[in-house]
């Protein structure tokens, strides 16, 4: 079977690009990508400032156990209805440089749509870095885990 | 085609992760990496089994003891992060897909 979410990353590279074939109408992706009750369901984070216009500004953070572990923060250059988002996009407190994110919104059938995300990174070094991260997130998570039991044998 | 899907189930599970990362700085033995563990030694054993087979660690005869290596040949290639980074974006997709379809009835 064919996967819905592809990624794309040509070596040597400082960009990759994610696609996404949708069940939904392309009305409805982009509204979860512009209205703050909707993004917040699906990517599972606090927005604490989504202004979804041309030269608006955004900012979201995760928690976890009452603590905030992820803060991002970014510009919205472009944002034209059903068709695109161009925006910077910054993890706080990290070592990753701000990185441009062109969001494409594709109608294919009334029910179904396609979203093309092109990331585009300081440096090679930076992207590869960042692929890195849901498996160094992993390592985390299990450290967590371990902690969590080791405590609670205490 | 067999031996790279292996390879991405090996690195799918968070203790093997946790191995790997442990010899990225440093080569080990099987007491001294289990040791890192609340995990049972056997099912530890097992876990350097398969990086193994898989090719992600090599063995080392020093002396009496057998030391793990890190391969970064087989992992350097960034191919191998694609997936979990994939895996990562295709579950918040599905979840985008879910909240709009819920929507959509409302």
């Amino acid at each position: 079977m064919e996967e819905k979410t592809k990624v794309h990353a040509e070596d040597g590279k400082q960009e990759l690009t994610i696609t996404r074939k949708f069940d939904l109408p392309v009305e409805l992706v982009f509204k979860a990508y512009s209205e703050t009750h909707l993004f917040e369901q699906w990517m599972g984070t606090k927005v604490l400032k989504l202004e979804s216009k041309k030269h608006g500004s955004y900012a979201f953070e995760t928690s976890y156990d009452g603590n905030v572990v992820f803060r991002a923060n970014g510009v919205i250059h472009e944002f034209v209805e059903n068709e695109k988002i161009t925006r910077t996009f910054e993890m706080e407190n990290t070592p990753f440089p701000v990185q441009l994110e062109y969001l494409e919104f594709e109608k294919l059938t009334d029910t179904t749509s396609k979203l093309t995300m092109k990331i585009v990174f300081k440096s090679i070094e930076f992207r590869d870095q960042l692929l890195k991260m849901p498996f160094a997130q992993g390592i985390n998570m299990a450290h967590n885990r371990l902690q969590e039991i080791v405590s609670s044998l205490k | 085609m067999n031996l790279r899907r292996d390879v991405f189930q090996a690195i799918a599970d968070p203790t093997r992760r946790s191995i790997l990362l442990l010899l990225t700085t440093q080569s080990m033995t099987a007491g001294a990496i289990a040791s890192n563990f609340d995990t049972a030694r056997p099912t530890v054993s097992k876990h350097l089994q398969i990086l193994t087979e898989c090719e992600l660690l090599r063995q080392e005869q020093q002396g009496r003891e057998i030391y793990y290596h890190f391969n970064p040949n087989k992992m350097k290639e960034i191919a191998e992060f694609i997936e979990p980074f994939r895996k990562m974006w295709d579950t918040k997709f599905n979840k985008l897909e879910e909240v709009m379809k819920n929507y959509k009835k409302e």
